[in-house]
């Protein structure tokens, strides 16, 4: 099967080495732009699970130990931004693939 | 009647009755060594759940759950091929043919048995023990009792003033109970205490409203008339109470003992040896039920030495066995430190007691020395435990005490260091006894490559049980990485080999003006959570540029990155700057009026300012706007900045002012506000000694005098408080100006990230008379530079929220969503006391549910 991609938004709308929210098919969801990345844009749920907030896009990214990570904003916990897994508790975020096409971002359907 | 079979395997069958701490404790140790190849293993447990941490059984109550308390989930049973079974009560051993028989009527055989069954709360006898909402405080089903009858009722008493008894009161205290204590003993916690110790306990428990009736026994339990029990004491009085939790004592779980017939104490508990074998060879007792030298042991520390000497026997490792444990214990009681150590109460013949007592601060330490006063045989400590390490240590491994050994409990004068460097230490000082870690376990581990504490944590488990061995673990840890040459680590994360102070000097020096520039010069990788703030705040402190430039936006905290402090349901609060405390009626109409149309909460807060909560991230720049209209500032609550400068009305209203307070507070508060700051800087400014703006809490504490001003520095509130020292008297106000200047941005140069100025004067050599030296000797020669630095900031001052709402390209970064305009459906406000709050769960469901 073939991904489909959904058209979310303009590079211009996003923060370079930061996030910003986004709604698709109403769900909410944290896009982050990483221009230093291999993929340059990464999409995880907004959700905070822990802080049961809808904040992620808020939060500030990192490179740690060689993976790409957001900090939650409210208790810090990471979560790595490829594969939506929290590195200090046993949870993992929906996520989705997500491209940069021209100026054009898109995220895959699930 | 069915019989469970151990898997078809030719392995023996080793059994373990009782699921507890300990019961878990050793089949860990026995799959870590690899017995599990050895043995076919199974677990009976009579709880419902698996073995989850008793120690910490309280904070079931103050927001753990289950899972957060639970030792295993199960997973390394089933890796490990150990069957496990829950709700499963051993009722008899049949020792002749080795089998067991549990009360649901199955059977199974065994070649090896392990009673791990704990002990169970006492009951006195009482007539009336029995009725309804009387409790015990064991279990995970206990405490789910507890609540739910406590929701209903107003009154709770415990029954018993030991150690537990005093920690289920605290408990019922938590769940908003009026509460009671009632002991038997002429003292509270007759075993660890003696009476001078005891009778400052309950002062200071009393002093937090617990009522404690100490040498009362209680006759009966009967219906209460106002409330649900009246408990009829000895001496003709009683006490009406809705609650009662039997506190008085645990007996060995030991029925399965006397059952089959083994060797077992006079007041009870399962007869050992050394390897925890016994009368009967082929099964082993360990933990509370355990009798070991006619003792039986109610900690956690000694049942897990227990468990590792019966693996070790059981895979016939003889190097390892029990031969008994210190029971030395200290906590925090109801907000009150307790220590007891080896023999607290000078039994020991010929001993010698010194004695402090302040009655002041609430304080009373007792050290009971050997007869030629070279030994410590024990202590007691009520009041401040920061002594305990010290004298744990002298007592277990027989340290010759000092010359003055009095200065191991005497407050310490001038700063004086007392206490024993980790040096000191044998290299067989037990540091963690939970699990018997020693200091040469922990300098094996170091060599063998464990390089931090979290590492040594992970090799030695040394601070996993109680946690009260973290602060000395740390130190020896420290102490071995420098004995290896290696240096600690004060790097500010992996992508800077710096500290805060390296990192300010290179950005200063090489004129570093973005966070890019510096780690392409200086560090590696990407960056991250901690260095990215960190740079970002000193990249401020030097140059003072607008904090969300685009190159500098990703380096903030979400606080700083839109200006505002973050709140749990992700809205935000906003704080404009309210100088000294001082507002308009104007300004105050236009809060009022600017609240009223977004619907905020409205709160004065402890900064003497007023913060508007409930602002989602699109609303902040409109919100904004109107404030900056009516001519306020950012008051920087998200920053690691100046915050407030409290004041009094001072001199202009006061009949005992004796200078402008008000005045001289706005003044400080306008010139500092820009500073971006390690931590974050609090003021306050009284006009007399009377000191009603709490001058001496401050980080700086300024108090008009006859002569001008006395300044304070380096105090705060907060987690740890610690008042102000005080650095220079009767100042003219330039005097002052320029000292404040000269400190603040000596801290801000030298201080680590997240230091408060109190931490950091701690940390400098030579402390208060060294800041001194520096800042009003110059002995660095540095004051130029200090003020030079401060006039820069104080020149280039901006209002973050004014050039934001100028920006274009920073206000496009509040919008809630890219694509959408609608708003966050899971910010739900119900009212409260006329205003909104964030709805809880419940209540989103509920509302969801009516509204779907
Ligand atoms: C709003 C306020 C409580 C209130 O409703 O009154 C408050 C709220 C917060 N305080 Fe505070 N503190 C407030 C006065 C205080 C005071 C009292 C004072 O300033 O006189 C103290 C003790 C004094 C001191 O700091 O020395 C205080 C000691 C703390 C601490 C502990 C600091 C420490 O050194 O131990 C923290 C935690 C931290 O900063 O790491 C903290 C952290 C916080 C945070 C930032 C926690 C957080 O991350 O959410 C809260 C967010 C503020 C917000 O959302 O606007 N707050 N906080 C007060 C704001 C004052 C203001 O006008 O700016
Ligand atoms: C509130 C509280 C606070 C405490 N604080 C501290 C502290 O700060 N420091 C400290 O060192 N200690 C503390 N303790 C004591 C510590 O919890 C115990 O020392 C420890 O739990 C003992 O472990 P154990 O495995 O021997 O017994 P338990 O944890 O009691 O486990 C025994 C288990 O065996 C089960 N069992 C009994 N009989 C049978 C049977 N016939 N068949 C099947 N299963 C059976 C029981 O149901 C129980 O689950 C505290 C205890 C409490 C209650
Ligand atoms: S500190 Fe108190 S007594 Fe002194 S001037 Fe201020 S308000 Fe008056
Ligand atoms: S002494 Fe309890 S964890 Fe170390």
């Amino acid at each position: 099967m073939t991904t489909q991609w959904t058209l979310v938004c303009k590079q211009a709308d996003l923060v370079a080495n930061a996030g910003v929210a986004a709604m698709v098919n109403n769900e909410q969801v944290a896009l982050f732009y990483l221009p230093e990345s291999e993929n340059k844009v990464f999409a995880i749920a907004n959700w905070d699970p822990i802080g049961k907030a809808n904040v992620l896009s808020r939060g500030l990214t990192a490179h740690l130990q060689g993976e790409w990570v957001v900090a939650s904003p409210l208790y810090k916990q990471h979560y790595i931004l490829s594969s939506g897994e929290c590195l200090e508790e046993d949870i993992c975020l929906p996520h989705w693939k997500a491209k940069l096409d021209g100026d054009d971002v898109y995220i895959a359907e699930h | 009647m069915t019989s469970i079979k151990p898997l078809s395997t030719n392995k023996p069958h080793l059994v373990v009755v009782g699921n507890g701490m300990v019961g878990h404790h050793f089949v860990e140790q026995i799959i870590e060594q690899g017995g599990h190849e050895n043995f076919h293993i199974t677990v009976f447990g009579e709880e419902p759940n698996l073995a989850y941490d008793r120690v910490h059984l309280s904070e079931y109550f103050t927001g753990k759950g289950a899972a957060d308390l639970a030792m295993t989930d199960g997973t390394l049973y089933d890796d490990n091929g150990v069957c496990y079974f829950t709700n499963s009560l051993v009722t008899e051993i049949n020792r002749d043919d080795k089998t067991l028989l549990l009360q649901d009527g199955r059977t199974l055989s065994y070649d090896k048995l392990v009673l791990a069954t704990g002990s169970y709360p006492f009951v006195p006898p009482i007539p009336g023990h029995k009725r309804d909402n009387t409790f015990v405080y064991r279990t995970l089903e206990d405490l789910d009792a507890i609540r739910n009858c406590a929701k209903t009722v107003t009154r709770g008493t415990v029954v018993g003033g030991g150690l537990l008894g005093l920690e289920a009161a605290n408990a019922l205290k938590n769940l908003g109970l009026e509460t009671s204590v009632v002991e038997f003993a002429p003292r509270l916690m007759p075993v660890q205490l003696d009476e001078k110790g005891g009778s400052v306990l309950k002062g200071m428990i009393e002093g937090i409203d617990v009522k404690v009736y100490t040498d009362t026994a209680t006759k009966e339990i009967i219906d209460g008339e106002d409330a649900f029990h009246r408990m009829n004491f000895a001496d003709g009085t009683y006490l009406e109470t809705d609650l009662i939790l039997f506190s008085a004592g645990i007996r060995p779980q030991d029925a399965l003992a006397k059952q089959s017939g083994l060797a077992m104490g006079e007041r009870g508990g399962i007869t050992i040896n050394n390897h925890c074998q016994t009368s009967d060879d082929a099964i082993y007792s360990i933990g509370e039920c355990a009798l070991w030298n006619n003792m039986i042991f109610g900690l956690v520390a000694p049942g897990y030495t227990m468990a590792k000497a019966a693996v070790g026997h059981l895979l016939d490792d003889v190097t390892v066995s029990f031969t008994g444990s210190d029971m030395s214990t200290k906590l925090k009681l109801l907000g009150c430190d307790v220590g007891s150590v080896g023999d607290a109460h000078a039994k020991t013949q010929g001993s010698k007691v010194f004695v402090y007592q302040d009655e002041i601060s609430q304080s009373y330490r007792k050290m009971v020395v050997s007869e030629d006063g070279k030994k410590l045989l024990g202590a007691v400590l009520v009041g401040d435990n920061s002594y305990y390490d010290t004298l744990l240590q002298y007592y277990l491994n027989a340290i010759d005490l000092p010359e003055q050994a009095q200065s191991l409990i005497l407050p310490a004068m001038d700063g004086a260091p007392v206490g024993l460097g980790v040096d000191a230490l044998p290299a067989t000082a037990s540091i963690c006894s939970c699990h018997n870690v020693s200091k040469q376990d922990i300098s094996d581990a170091v060599c063998n490559g464990a390089l931090s504490v979290g590492d040594v944590k992970g090799v030695t488990k040394a601070g996993t049980g109680c946690g009260g061995c973290a602060a000395l673990l740390k130190k020896v840890v420290d102490n071995e990485l420098l004995a290896l040459g290696v240096e600690v680590s004060t790097d500010i994360c992996e992508h800077f080999a710096y500290t805060r102070q390296d990192l300010y000097n290179l950005v200063k020096i090489e004129e570093i003006k973005s966070f890019d520039a510096l780690l392409k010069k200086h560090g590696k990788g990407h960056g991250c959570e901690i260095c990215k703030p960190a740079v970002g705040s000193i990249l401020a402190s030097v140059w003072n540029d607008y904090v969300l430039k685009k190159e500098h936006i990703s380096l903030q905290d979400t606080n700083d990155r839109f200006l505002a402090n973050m709140q749990k349901d992700g809205t935000y609060s906003i704080v404009p700057r309210i100088p000294g405390g001082e507002i308009t009626a104007e300004r105050l109409i236009v809060m009022g009026e600017v609240a009223k149309e977004y619907n905020l909460y409205t709160k004065i807060t402890g900064g003497q300012r007023i913060d508007l909560f409930g602002a989602t991230l699109a609303q902040l720049p409109e919100i904004w706007e109107k404030l900056i209209a009516a001519g306020f500032e950012t008051g920087q609550a998200y920053g690691k900045s100046l915050r407030t400068v409290k004041s009094c009305v001072g001199s202009t209203w006061c009949r005992y002012g004796v200078n402008d307070s008000m005045k001289m507070a706005i003044d400080l508060e306008n010139r500092y506000k820009g500073l971006r700051s390690p931590h974050k800087i609090k003021f306050a400014v009284s006009g007399c000694t009377r000191e009603c703006a709490e001058a001496q809490s401050k980080d700086i504490g300024v108090i008009a005098t006859e002569g001008g001003w006395n300044l304070y520095v380096c105090g705060n509130g907060g987690m740890k408080p610690r008042h102000g020292d005080l650095f220079a008297t009767d100042l003219d106000d330039e005097t002052l100006v320029k000292y404040i200047d000269r400190v603040l941005m000596f801290y801000t140069k030298t201080a680590d990230r997240l230091q408060r100025t109190s931490v950091w004067m701690d940390g400098l050599e030579g402390g208060l008379e060294y800041l001194k030296d520096v800042v009003i000797k110059d002995k660095l020669g540095l004051c130029d530079e200090l003020e030079e630095g401060m006039s820069h900031i104080v020149d280039t001052f901006q209002c973050e929220w004014k050039t934001t709402l100028e920006d274009p390209e920073a206000l496009k970064t509040f919008r809630q969503f890219v694509n959408y305009e609608g708003a966050d459906k899971n910010v739900v406000f119900v009212e409260e006391r006329d205003q909104v709050r964030p709805a809880t769960d419940l209540e989103k469901q509920q509302l969801i549910a009516k509204v779907g």
